[in-house]
């Protein structure tokens, strides 16, 4: 009797699951098969789900009157640099806090932490001023510096974690052995720090990727990402509903690849040190 | 060699003192365990001998010569942590050979020791796996083959087995003493397990509040404790301790008498007479818990089985030659 409850339960709660998983999923499904539909199926009513006439055209459309490669380098260049940077900068740091803590040091990461729970907005005039000024509008490297700045808190964060989890034990251990701090680096410490590393140089590539705040305000074409040439297609003209939807399917399709791929290795980073 | 001197050693964290000068003389070759309540300082002790901490005060001589300013490698101790501190990306034979390997020596030279150390400690099958595949005491025994590879003068161990289940502590205790025998390597040893003490050491320190309390054989430290903190530390169970009158009948501001040094006898008459409020019988010893009034409770031990229980009266006689005195500070009176 017992049996059946328990079994009628996982038969509930897998449904349940499913059904709340596609409920979440679904506006990307509608996105991507609104993207082979026409204009005029893709905002019918009622909508049809699978049963319309399959077309590439929006994708044809797309590329024709915006350059698509063009955008996604801009993406690469912007996420994966100010990726880098941030990753330079923030290793020293969180080295230094995990493993010679002062006093000060919670103040000092509650410190970048606030900074980014101020709003964006708020700095939108100042910086947009600064950015003016120095020429830096609709420039790549002026996207490199901002996103890396913005989310340097969170890589600094990560990575301290990670680095807290080490044993000192195994540190000292090394240093009985003989290995001076240039070896304890390259022989203990990075081996070590590798998954922690990975998951952070993906995470921080997923939100700068994504990120459209200041990509939006702060470029128009030349430097433009992804997220500028998505937000292209609501225009003053209307709202192209089936090639939004292509160039929305274009712009995340390589960010969901990357994700799908090293979905292990987000998890695992993200819960670090929850569970030994 | 591996001769072990410290001259007046302190520690300060800040304004607070967790070492306040220690004088030891350790003899090469010899099995030195620090022993202590937790918080004493003997860890920190081991740190400073070892290096990974710097001394505020005193010298560290290593055969005569001074090391307080000598990186830790460079002492020739190593150390067996508590954690053991394995690298968790090497195989078993990364792990033993890596001291080797940063001093430099060829390939096929630290193959032949790595393997020597694994046949030594019987790891031979292991020598590829990872870490995370072994068992505690596998894990354990791979941490000494990393201390014993590098032939060094002293071996430092930090409580190691601490993290062991019961069974496996005592085998690895009669291990770590046999292989300590075997290689004749001077050795300290860190625990607050009075009994890993006892059986391990060929001298014991006791620590307490960053004092060496006494330092001397086990059979010394149990048969003569210089004070009150050593009578109650060393020995299971613990001393009893009367005050008051009884003592002052002594000449002592304390007396103290151990449980297996009281007779029992039934039907309580003479002696320190009181009611057992626990028995405990463990077939080859039978422990009695006494309420013996104004004397406060005593413990009294003995050997096999006695057929009391709680509730009974009995009278507990302490061996007039077995008793130990101790005075208003606590120190011991010597007949």
């Amino acid at each position: 009797m017992a049996r059946m409850a328990t079994r009628q339960r996982v038969v509930v709660s897998t449904i349940g699951a499913w059904f709340f998983g596609f409920l979440i999923f679904f506006p990307i499904l509608w996105m991507v098969l609104a993207s082979f539909k026409t204009e005029l199926e893709a905002f019918a009513i009622p909508p049809s789900f699978l049963f319309f006439h399959w077309t590439t055209e929006n994708y044809a459309t797309v590329q024709e009157r915006s350059d698509y490669l063009l955008h996604a380098m801009n993406s690469i260049i912007i996420a994966g640099g100010s990726t880098l940077i941030a990753l330079l900068i923030a290793i020293p740091a969180a080295w230094s806090m995990a493993f010679s803590p002062t006093k000060r040091t919670k103040d000092v990461l509650l410190w970048m932490l606030s900074t980014k729970m101020m709003p964006p907005v708020g700095v939108l005039v100042p910086i947009y001023l600064i950015y003016k000024t120095f020429g830096l509008l609709d420039s790549r490297i002026g996207l490199v510096f901002i996103l890396c700045l913005g989310n340097l808190p969170i890589v600094i964060w990560m990575l301290f974690t990670y680095f807290k989890e080490i044993p000192r034990d195994i540190l000292e251990a090394a240093r009985m052995d003989g290995a001076t701090i240039g070896r304890e680096l390259v022989y203990v410490l990075t081996p070590m720090a590798i998954p922690g590393l990975a998951s952070t140089l993906l995470l921080n590539l997923i939100l700068a990727w994504n990120e459209a705040f200041w990509t939006l305000n702060l470029s128009t074409s030349n430097a433009a990402p992804l997220t500028t040439f998505i937000a292209s297609y609501s225009s003053p003209e209307g709202l192209f509903w089936a090639k939004l939807s292509a160039a929305s399917t274009l712009a995340i399709a390589p960010i969901l690849v990357l994700g799908w791929f090293s979905q292990k290795q987000l998890v695992r980073g993200l819960t670090f040190g929850a569970v030994k | 060699m591996g001769q072990i001197t410290l001259q007046g050693v302190q520690k300060s964290f800040g304004p607070v003192h967790i070492i306040k000068g220690a004088d030891l003389d350790i003899a090469d070759g010899s099995f030195v365990v620090f022993v202590g309540p937790s918080g004493c300082g003997k860890t920190t002790l081991l740190r400073l001998i070892a290096g990974l901490e710097d001394v505020t005060g005193g010298s560290i001589l290593i055969d005569g010569k001074n090391v307080v300013d000598t990186p830790p490698a460079k002492r020739g101790l190593s150390m067996v942590f508590q954690s053991y501190a394995l690298y968790p990306h090497m195989s078993v034979r990364g792990n033993i050979g890596f001291g080797l390997k940063m001093a430099g020596l060829p390939k096929d030279e630290i193959n032949r020791k790595v393997e020597a150390a694994a046949a030594t400690l019987n790891l031979t099958p292991y020598l590829d796996r990872k870490p995370r595949e072994l068992s505690g005491g596998q894990r354990q025994r791979v941490a000494i083959g990393r201390a014993i590879v590098r032939e060094p003068k002293g071996f430092l161990f930090d409580e190691p087995l601490s993290n062991l289940d019961a069974a496996l502590r005592v085998q690895m205790r009669i291990e770590v003493t046999r292989l300590q025998k075997q290689l004749g390597t001077t050795a300290i040893y860190v625990t607050h397990d009075q009994v890993e003490a006892m059986t391990m050491a060929d001298k014991i320190v006791v620590l307490n509040a960053g004092k060496i309390e006494q330092y001397g054989s086990p059979l010394e430290l149990y048969e003569r404790p210089a004070n009150l903190f050593v009578a109650g530390f060393i020995g299971s169970p613990k001393m009893n301790f009367v005050t008051g009158e009884l003592a002052q009948q002594q000449g002592a501001a304390t007396i103290g008498v151990r449980p297996e040094h009281l007779k029992i006898e039934r039907d309580g008459a003479g002696g320190w007479v009181g009611t057992i409020a626990v028995a405990e019988h463990l077939g080859s010893d039978t422990f009695l818990y006494v309420d013996a009034g104004p004397l406060g409770m005593l413990t009294a031990r003995y050997v096999g089985e006695l057929s009391l229980h709680a509730g009974d009266r009995v009278s507990l006689v302490p061996d007039p030659a077995r008793i130990h005195r101790f005075d208003q500070s606590g120190a011991a009176l010597r007949n």
